[in-house]
C-alpha cells in the first residue's frame, strides 16, 4: 500500500517533469518570437479547405493599412492572412536569412528590402520560388525586375514600391530667407547638379530664420546624390569598387561641402531628434523619396500643414523600395504566389499609394494614381504624382552588392558623422570609413 | 529509488545542455571557420585566422578598452554609492519599506525603457542635461559623439539601474552584523564614521566581493544600454566607436556585417576574459580569507 502510493506519487512527479520538459522544448521548436504563432491552421489547403497564409514584413508596409488583406480575404473566403511585422529591417533581415537557410520558420510570403535584395539574389536564390514564370514581367520597371533576378534568370521577388526622390522644402522658411519659393523655378535653379542645391544652401544661411538650418544632415545629401548615380559600391562583375567609384566620390564631395559648412542641422535620420526637428521646423529642406511623404506629414504634424512643398530633385534618384518573394519552404506555395501576384498588381499598388504614398513599381498604375486629399493639401497642392513619376521613369539602373548596406553605413555613420559632428577633416573621415569598410569586407 | 532526485534536477541540465553548452561548443567550432550569415552551410576551415584577425584589429582592442573603461566608471561609483545608501537605510527610518521598494524600481525597469529616457535627457539639442548645463554657462555637449561624454552617459544608465539592487544586497548583509559589535565599538569611543569604517566595511567584505564579481561580469557583457543609446546604427557605438563595447562589436560583426566566424571568435574571447577574471577573483578571495 505504502510503496504503492509512493510509487504513484513518483510517477506523477515524473510525468510532470516530462510534460514540463517536452512542453517547453516543443515551445522552442515552434516559431514563437514576436508572439506570432502561425503554425496553426490548415497547412496544406486541403482538409478543412481553409488556408492560412502568413506574410512577413518590416516597417510599415501599408498592406494592412490600405485594407488589402481584408479585401483579399473577402474575395477568397477560404484564405486567412496573417501579417508578421518586424519594425526594424536590421532585425528583420538576419532573422529571415537564418530561417531561409534552415528551411523552417519562414512565412509564406517574405518581404525583401532593396538594401538586402542583392544578398538575397546572390546567396538565397535557390530558397525562393521563381516567380518569373508566374507573372507578366513587363508590368514592372525593368531595373526593378533586374534587381531581383538571379544570374540564371530566376525572379525571386515581385516589386512592391520604389523610392523616386524629390526635394521637400519649407516654403515659409524659404520666403523668410529671401529665396525662390515656386517649386518649378526652384527645380530649375538646381536642375542636374546637387552642387547647385548646396549653393542655394549657402544663400539660405546668409538670411536664415533664427534657429533653422538648410538641410537635416550631410548623410541625407550623400544618400540622395549616390542614389542618382549609376555607379555605387560594386561593379557589374560583383567586385567591390567603392573607393574608385565615381558615384561615391561625387556624393562624398557634395556631402563634405555640407558637413564642413553651417547649413546642416547635424541630425541622424530616423533618430528621435530628427522627428522632433520636423515638429519644430528647424530645417528647411530634406531629400524626400515618395515613402517619406507620409512620414513628414506625421512628424511635422498639424503645424506644418500647407508650409511644406515638393520640388523635383536635381537628379532622378531612387531611394528604398522593396520586393515580396515566396520561400520554397512555404507549404502553401500555390496560394502564396497567388496572393503575392495580387498584392503587387498595379491596382493594389495604387491603393497603397493612396494610403501612404508608397510609390508603385508598375508604370501602368501611374496614370491612375491619386494621393489622399489630405496629403495634397499638406504639401501646398504640389503635383506629387507628376513629380515622382517623372523621376521614376529616368532613374538609372544601379548595381547593388552583397555588403552594400554595411558599406553605406560605414560611409554615412562613421565617415560623414565624424566630419559633421566631431569636427574632423574630410580626409580623416574618409580614412576612418576606409578602415571600417576593410573590417566589413574582412580585408 | 535513487533516480528521482536526478530526474528533478534534470530539466535544468537538459536546458543548460540544449541552450548553453551546445551553442557554446558550436560557437567554438564556428570561431575556427569562415562562416557568413548569408551562407551558413558553406563553412570553410580557417584555423586560428579569426583570432589572429581579431587580435591584430584596432577595433577589437578599442572595444576591449571601452568595455574596461565603462566598466570602471560605472561599477566603482555604483558600489560606493550603494554602500552609502545601504548604510543610511540601515538607520531606523520612517516608512523604511517604501524607501527599499523605491531603491529597487530602477532595477525593475527594462533596459530599453530606461535607456530611451536617458537618450532624451542626453539629447544634444534640447536635452534636459544640456539645458541645465546652459544655466551654469557650459556649452551644450554632444553626448553621443564626444569621447568621454558618451562613456559617461552610458555609465550613468548602468549606475542608475544597478545601484539600488546592490544597496539592498549590502543592506541585507548589514542587518546580519551582530549589534554587540557596534555596542562595544561605541563603548570604545568610536563615532558613527569610525564604526562604519572599522565594523561595517570589514564585516561586509564577502558581500562586497560578491557584488564586485557580479558587476564585473555584467560590465563585460554590457550591450543593451550602449546599443540603444546609439539609436540608428547603434551597434557601431558612435562614429569613432567611442562606446562600442565587446558585446556591441560582436553583434556588429555577426548580425550587421554578417561575419559569424569572427563574431564567434569575439564571443569566445569574451568567455576567456571572464574565466580570467574568475581566476583572479578566486586568488583574491583566498588571500582575503587567509588575512582574516
Amino acid at each position: 500500500m505504502r510503496t504503492n502510493t509512493r510509487r504513484s506519487r513518483r510517477l506523477v512527479a515524473f510525468a510532470a517533469i516530462a510534460a514540463l520538459t517536452t512542453g517547453l522544448l516543443a515551445g522552442c521548436a515552434e516559431d514563437s518570437d514576436d508572439g506570432s504563432s502561425n503554425s496553426d491552421g490548415g497547412s496544406d489547403g486541403s482538409g478543412s479547405g481553409k488556408t492560412t497564409l502568413s506574410v512577413g514584413t518590416f516597417g510599415v508596409f501599408g498592406y494592412k493599412q490600405a485594407g488589402l488583406y481584408d479585401e483579399y480575404m473577402k474575395l477568397n473566403p477560404d484564405v486567412t492572412i496573417k501579417e508578421n511585422v518586424t519594425t526594424r529591417t536590421d532585425v528583420y533581415w538576419p532573422k529571415t536569412l537564418t530561417r531561409l537557410q534552415a528551411g523552417a520558420g519562414t512565412d509564406d510570403i517574405q518581404a525583401i528590402e532593396i538594401g538586402n535584395v542583392a544578398e538575397a539574389v546572390q546567396t538565397q536564390g535557390d530558397k525562393f520560388v521563381d516567380l518569373g514564370k508566374e507573372v507578366d514581367k513587363s508590368q514592372w520597371l525593368d531595373w526593378k525586375n533586374a534587381q531581383a533576378t538571379t544570374e540564371d534568370g530566376k525572379l525571386i521577388g515581385l516589386g512592391t514600391d520604389i523610392g523616386p526622390m524629390a526635394v521637400c522644402y519649407r516654403k515659409d522658411l524659404f520666403e523668410k530667407a529671401g529665396l525662390e519659393t515656386d517649386r518649378t523655378k526652384l527645380a530649375e535653379q538646381w536642375k542636374g547638379d546637387w552642387g547647385k542645391y548646396v549653393d542655394l544652401g549657402k544663400e539660405y544661411m546668409k538670411k536664415a530664420p533664427s534657429g533653422t538650418k538648410y538641410v537635416d544632415s550631410a548623410s541625407s545629401v550623400y544618400n540622395a546624390v549616390l542614389n542618382g548615380e549609376s555607379e555605387r559600391y560594386y561593379d557589374d562583375g560583383g567586385d567591390v569598387v567603392w573607393d574608385k567609384s565615381s558615384g561615391v566620390k561625387n556624393a562624398w564631395d557634395v556631402a563634405m561641402e555640407v558637413a564642413t559648412s553651417d547649413m546642416s542641422a547635424k541630425l541622424k535620420q530616423f533618430d528621435k531628434p530628427w522627428d522632433q526637428a520636423y515638429a519644430n521646423g528647424t530645417f528647411a529642406t530634406v531629400a524626400c523619396p515618395a515613402w517619406m511623404i507620409g512620414y513628414i506629414q506625421e512628424k511635422s504634424g498639424a503645424a506644418g500643414k500647407g508650409k511644406w512643398d515638393v520640388a523635383a530633385a536635381p537628379t532622378a534618384a531612387n531611394w528604398g523600395g522593396a520586393f515580396i518573394g515566396v520561400p520554397t519552404a512555404s507549404k502553401n506555395q500555390k496560394e502564396a504566389i497567388k496572393l503575392a501576384k495580387w498584392l503587387t498588381a498595379p491596382e493594389q499598388q495604387a491603393k497603397v499609394f493612396a494610403k501612404q504614398a508608397s510609390f508603385p513599381s508598375t508604370p501602368s498604375a501611374y496614370s491612375t494614381l491619386k494621393p489622399a486629399d489630405a496629403t495634397t493639401a499638406y504639401f501646398s497642392d504640389a503635383p506629387i504624382t507628376q513629380i515622382f513619376s517623372d523621376s521614376a521613369k529616368t532613374i538609372p539602373t544601379q548595381i547593388f552588392g552583397v555588403k552594400d548596406q554595411p558599406i553605406n553605413t560605414a560611409l554615412t555613420d562613421i565617415g560623414i558623422l565624424q566630419v559633421e559632428q566631431k569636427g574632423k577633416s574630410p580626409e580623416e573621415g574618409w580614412d576612418a570609413a576606409t578602415e571600417e569598410i576593410k573590417d566589413v569586407l574582412g580585408q | 529509488m535513487k533516480a528521482s532526485p536526478y530526474a528533478f534536477i534534470s530539466p535544468f541540465f537538459i536546458f543548460f545542455g540544449a541552450f548553453s553548452l551546445v551553442p557554446l561548443l558550436y560557437t567554438a567550432w564556428y570561431s575556427l571557420h569562415n562562416v557568413q550569415l548569408a551562407d551558413l552551410d558553406n563553412q570553410t576551415w580557417a584555423g586560428l585566422d579569426n583570432y589572429q584577425n581579431l587580435f591584430s584589429s584596432d577595433f577589437f582592442w578599442n572595444s576591449l578598452w571601452v568595455t574596461l573603461l565603462i566598466g570602471v566608471i560605472s561599477t566603482v561609483p555604483q558600489l560606493i554609492m550603494a554602500i552609502g545608501l545601504a548604510h543610511l537605510l540601515n538607520y531606523k527610518l520612517r516608512g523604511s519599506t517604501v524607501w527599499r521598494v523605491v531603491m529597487l524600481t530602477p532595477y525593475a525597469t527594462s533596459v530599453a525603457a530606461a535607456t530611451l529616457v536617458f537618450v532624451l535627457l542626453y539629447s544634444w539639442d534640447g536635452g534636459m542635461i544640456n539645458w541645465l548645463l546652459d544655466f551654469v554657462g557650459v556649452d551644450p555637449i554632444n553626448w553621443r559623439e564626444s569621447d568621454w561624454g558618451s562613456k559617461f552617459a552610458v555609465s550613468t544608465i548602468v549606475i542608475w539601474r544597478w545601484t539600488g539592487y546592490n544597496a539592498l544586497i549590502y543592506l541585507a548583509a548589514m542587518q546580519a552584523i551582530p549589534a554587540d559589535l557596534y555596542e562595544s565599538a561605541s563603548l570604545d569611543g568610536a563615532n558613527r564614521w569610525q564604526q562604519f569604517r572599522h565594523v561595517t566595511v570589514p564585516q561586509l567584505r564577502p558581500t562586497i566581493l560578491f557584488t564586485v564579481v557580479v558587476s564585473t561580469i555584467g560590465a563585460t557583457q554590457l550591450f543593451g544600454e550602449p546599443l540603444l543609446f546609439g539609436g540608428v546604427s547603434g551597434s557601431k557605438g558612435g562614429s569613432d566607436h567611442q562606446y562600442q563595447t565587446l558585446g556591441l562589436y560582436m553583434y556588429d560583426q555577426g548580425w550587421v556585417i554578417g561575419n559569424l566566424g569572427k563574431a564567434s571568435a569575439i564571443a569566445w574571447s569574451m568567455f576567456l576574459i571572464l574565466l580570467l577574471i574568475a581566476v583572479i577573483n578566486l586568488l583574491v578571495s583566498r588571500r582575503l580569507r587567509k588575512s582574516q
